[in-house]
């Protein structure tokens, strides 16, 4: 308060303090802003040029929608002035980039627009300077109104880059002229594509070259902070050749450029070259120069002292891997795995796996290297990477007997990764019989062998390995009496876990009752999937973020086709949807033969080796529908709440905006596996409601609790309720629940007070019958005043009082905000004690929300 | 069995303003914010000497960043580079003498020029305080926020100028002395 005292000072000293105080203490979002900002009016009209500096800096640093609310009108006016001081002018440019971050919607087009564009020909170098920011953030989300400042940006960095390092004083920086604003106006016209007007063009292009020929230069000084500027112009320079990618001449310049770099004795340099020759190999023309790198790149990966710079090596090598290298670099990329800090571990796991699939010529060193991954890496290997392989491998007869052989090697070492034991459980079941004439890998030797892994692993794995089993029987009928034994023995059949004891009783009876051709029939070889996006892509783009990958993709569809050719027709075969849940590719969807056995629990057993989630989605739980209807007037509480989960929910919603917590909550002792809480919107809904939800831990321990974020954006109007649904695993039994998610249209409401006066004369503008919708309805709670009265401000408009002429009746009022629109609802409530009934009106500009808002409001008394 | 779960365990002030900035991050995911995040300076005793934040974020979330960079820095090898991956952003860090100059900026910035911003601002206190030191921040932390205001603004460069720069903040000293002259002093209890 005392800081906000100060403001009004007419001491510099006082308001000095005041505005530091603020700019450092203050959080956007404080109660305090109201007052601040009208001490910061008071200085803005002083026309005292430090004074304006002062509330300018304010408004920047605190930067809180209250101050673009009061401010955005303002400063474009001041910016654009003709008398206003250029120091002011900098702090103005940069205070409504700041403002427009915060605020888009606030700051208004207008015609200063293009007034701000010519001040890139400002006399001023730091007015130029802060200019470019805001041109280029706003060129970015306004490239047409912009346009023009292409030209003038291109002239403007030809003067710098031709410049003496004399000329532009004290803007020259260790013999660089203006490396800031060089910088920053090559980042604008990475906005644009290449100019069209020829004569720009072939300016910019001068320029750009003039770059290049500098760095060939040699250095006007020792000093680091010389190079390093100078070097930071050609960074950015390189980026807009990348970005434009037209001229072949200049991409491969860079890239030499670059190569000198990757040697050079300064870490940072390397660093920077590494990165900025990733994207330099995504380019056509520049692919080839990036590849001839190679050997210096293997060799950072092997010396580099510091892990981000090798993390950029890692990058750069999956960046330029093509057929003719693929084999040199998953081999060094295996080698490094070996040492790699265990932060990077998963990552490459996953490269290498792509790498490997995609530059596969020969799918017997696929298999060799996915192997290779699995015992130098096995924890790392996720499943995605396994599911790919079997699905490759039954996609490919000509590499199945090969993989059999190999797994089954593999198996023979004395520890092997449970992921191995997968993988080669897997292949053996299905291929086993492949490598059955050598008397070395007869039935008998291949079920032992995996049998004795057994006892080692995890409750997946052996399920999985009971499959393998059934599947033997089938194979082999020799060794049919041993693998019913070990079906028989107590260990299975009475196996504390419900789904491994299912399995054994299962498995048993069909292979006691069931003739040769029902089992052969039933364990038919799975077969090939049919082809998709790579999940392992899927899940790099994930943890990079798209654009990363985004180029590997195209040829990723060139290569599925070779791949997958010939197997589609016979893939045709089943008409079952493909699951939601991220499994084996389509093993869910995969075999049509299912078994007959006994089905309790969920569905059918032998082909949910995998599919551990049922893809459909569970009808709505019981009684959320009323859980539902409390929360139309408060936005925190328990949603939903069973034996096993309590959710609760937190939420805010602002003008259009929101967020909700959703806290799951495991009411047990027990783990909850695969936990999959998503949130579906229909199709109606989806144009109106952005959803925007954060993945949560697939497991929740015993009595713990786990939160999960949605961000809301409400577009346009909207009837429904999004549907959340909740799937788990739960000591061995599969969990499917949905419930309505309670975002309703009014919580976009912002309340509106009006006097009686103003009330009734919109009343009556909104008299088009179809903007009225009227309920009468009875009673469901008790009809008191006070509660009413709070359910309405809960509902999110004002409640005014002394509106209607008769004092029970409730009146409210607000406006409900959406991206495209704003809606004004009025509402009326008329409680009738006698009849136990009520009659509610509302009136809003739009049918659909006097209907939806009635409907909602209706419920709640 | 009625388990009483934890679910409310911080206000919702708190709640709404720790993700105010992600929130935008996600509705405007075409603006792609390109600046300076925050700046912060710290000892190699890991005191924290200045912050500058230029992204709205709760005390809790500016503590607990603070916290893991500068340990994060600090637990680097003086030959290794000047930047580095952290969450999805990129710090770059320079130290000079006993003092740990870092910013954090986003993937697409330019690594080098932000390195010469934190020389520049270097070279700027120094000038104005004559050859710089710990201290000199410690007790004139009013100065080097005032300094780094002119220069930077809402996470971009406003002037790169050294004269212009510091021929600001002698204004200011020069304004601020001709009032004490007639001006009996600041009350003690306003700071």
């Amino acid at each position: 308060m005392e800081a906000v005292n100060l403001l009004s000072s007419n001491r510099y000293t006082e308001k000095q303090i005041g505005y530091l105080f603020i700019s450092v203490l203050v959080n956007s979002n404080s109660e305090l802003i109201r007052l601040i900002n009208n001490a910061i009016k008071n200085d803005l009209a002083s026309r005292n040029p430090t004074f304006m500096g002062l509330a300018l800096h304010c408004i920047a640093n605190v930067g809180s929608r209250e101050m673009a609310e009061a401010f955005a009108g303002e400063i474009p006016k001041i910016l654009v002035a003709g008398d206003t001081m250029d120091s002011v002018k900098q702090s103005a440019a940069l205070c409504l980039l700041r403002l427009y971050r915060t605020s888009p919607d606030l700051v208004p087009m207008g015609d200063w627009t293009s007034r701000v564009v010519h001040l890139l020909n400002d006399q001023h170098l730091g007015v130029v300077t802060a200019a470019t920011s805001l041109i280029t953030t706003l060129a970015q989300k306004n490239p047409e109104e912009f346009k023009t400042s292409v030209s003038l940006a291109v002239s403007r960095l030809s003067r710098i880059v031709t410049s003496a390092s004399t000329d532009l004083q004290d803007y020259t920086y260790y013999f660089v002229p203006a490396p800031w604003l060089s910088v920053k106006l090559l980042r604008l016209l990475q906005c644009y594509p290449p100019p069209e007007d020829p004569a720009v063009r072939g300016r910019l292009t001068e320029c750009l070259e003039t770059i290049l020929n500098k760095a060939q230069e040699p250095p006007k000084s020792k000093k680091v902070q010389h190079s390093n500027a100078k070097n930071a112009v050609l960074f950015e320079a390189i980026s807009l050749i990348i970005h434009h990618d037209s001229e072949p001449n200049l991409l491969v310049r860079a890239c030499n450029q670059l190569g000198q770099f990757l040697q050079h004795r300064e870490t940072n340099l390397r660093y920077l070259a590494l990165e900025s020759m990733c994207t330099l190999a995504s380019s056509e023309f520049s692919h080839e120069a990036v590849k001839t790198h190679i050997e210096t790149v293997i060799n950072a990966l092997k010396t580099e002292r510091d892990v981000s710079v090798r993390q950029r090596a890692v990058d750069l090598l999956y960046a330029m891997c093509d057929r003719s290298n693929a084999q040199q670099i998953v081999a060094e990329m295996l080698n490094y795995l070996e040492t790699a800090d265990y932060s990077i571990r998963e990552e490459i796991v996953l490269k290498v796996a792509i790498l490997a699939e995609k530059y596969a010529v020969d799918y017997t060193w696929y298999v060799d290297t996915i192997l290779n991954l699995i015992r130098i890496a096995g924890d790392y290997v996720s499943e995605e990477v396994w599911y790919r392989v079997i699905q490759i491998v039954i996609n490919r007869d000509d590499v199945q007997g090969y993989a059999a052989k190999t797994v089954f090697e593999a198996l023979q070492a004395p520890a092997c990764h449970e992921n191995l034991v997968k993988v080669g459980g897997y292949i053996l079941g299905e291929f086993g019989n492949l490598i059955a004439g050598d008397p070395r890998s007869s039935p008998l030797i291949q079920f032992n062998l995996l049998h004795s892994k057994f006892h080692l692993c995890s409750v997946p794995t052996r399920a999985l390995l009971l499959s393998t089993y059934i599947k033997f029987v089938n194979l082999f009928p020799e060794i049919k009496t041993t693998i019913q034994d070990v079906l028989r023995s107590d260990s299975q059949l009475k196996n504390a876990d419900v789904e491994l004891q299912q399995r054994a009783v299962e498995y048993l009876r069909l292979s006691t009752i069931a003739s040769t051709d029902i089992l052969a029939t039933v364990l038919e070889e799975m077969p090939p999937f049919p082809e998709r996006e790579s999940s392992i892509l899927a899940k790099l783009k994930k943890k990079k973020g798209p654009g990363t990958v985004t180029d590997l993709e195209e040829i990723k569809r060139e290569r599925s086709s070779d791949m997958n050719g010939s197997a589609e027709p016979a893939c045709a075969t089943d008409g079952s949807t493909p699951s939601p849940s991220a499994d084996l590719l389509g093993l869910s969807a995969a075999p049509v033969t299912n078994p007959a056995p006994p089905s309790s629990t969920n569905g059918s057993l032998l082909v949910d080796v995998f599919s551990d989630t049922a893809p459909a989605v569970a009808p709505l739980a019981p009684g959320s529908d009323d859980n539902f209807a409390r929360f139309v007037c408060k936005n925190n509480g328990v949603l939903f709440e069973n034996q096993l989960l309590q959710i609760g929910l937190k939420s805010e919603f602002r003008q259009n905006l929101g967020r909700m917590f959703i806290f799951y909550g495991n009411k047990t002792s027990t783990q909850f596996l695969n936990f999959t809480p998503t949130v579906i919107c229909s199709d109606d809904l989806q144009p109106s409601l952005n959803l925007q939800t954060k993945p949560v831990d697939p497991t929740v321990d015993g009595g713990a609790q786990v939160q999960q974020v949605v961000n809301i954006e409400c577009v346009s109007d909207f009837m429904e309720a999004p549907v959340l649904n909740i799937q788990f695993r739960y000591g061995g039994t599969f969990q499917n629940l949905s419930v309505k998610l309670p975002i309703t249209l009014n919580k976009f409401f912002q309340p509106t007070e009006m006097s009686s006066q103003d009330f009734f004369q919109r009343w009556k503008q909104l008299s088009n019958p179809k903007q009225e919708v009227q309920n009468i309805f009875k009673a469901k709670h008790p009809m008191d005043a006070e509660i009413t009265k709070a359910k309405i401000i809960g509902f999110g408009s004002a409640l005014l009082e002394e509106v209607d002429p008769n004092p029970a009746n409730f009146v409210g009022a607000g406006i409900i905000h959406t991206k495209t629109t704003q809606i004004g609802c009025l509402l009326r409530l008329e409680p009738n004690l006698q009849a136990q009934m009520y009659r509610l009106t509302l009136r809003t500009s739009k049918e659909a929300v006097s209907q939806r808002l009635c409907e909602l409001l209706s419920e709640q008394f | 069995m009625s388990v009483l779960l934890p679910i409310w365990f911080f206000s919702e002030r708190d709640l709404f303003e720790t993700q105010r900035l992600r929130l935008m991050l996600f509705f405007f995911p075409l603006l792609s914010i390109q600046q300076m995040q925050f700046m912060l300076l710290f000892s190699r005793q890991g005191k924290l000497r200045l912050q500058k934040w230029y992204v709205p974020l709760s005390d809790k979330e500016k503590k607990k960043i603070t916290r893991e960079l500068v340990q994060t820095v600090l637990a680097r090898k003086p030959k290794m580079c000047s930047f580095l991956e952290w969450r999805d952003l990129k710090i770059v860090y320079k130290r000079y003498a006993s003092l740990y100059f870092c910013c954090a900026i986003e993937d697409q910035d330019n690594e080098l020029i932000t390195l010469e911003i934190i020389h520049r601002y270097v070279e700027l206190l120094d000038k104005y305080f004559g050859s710089v030191c710990e201290l000199d921040i410690i007790f004139n932390f009013e100065k080097a926020y005032f300094i780094l205001d002119e220069f930077l603004l809402g996470g971009e460069v406003q002037e790169t100028s050294k004269k212009n720069v510091l021929k600001a903040i002698e204004q200011a000293d020069l304004l601020q002395e001709s009032q004490n002259e007639d001006w009996g002093g600041l009350s003690e209890d306003i700071l």
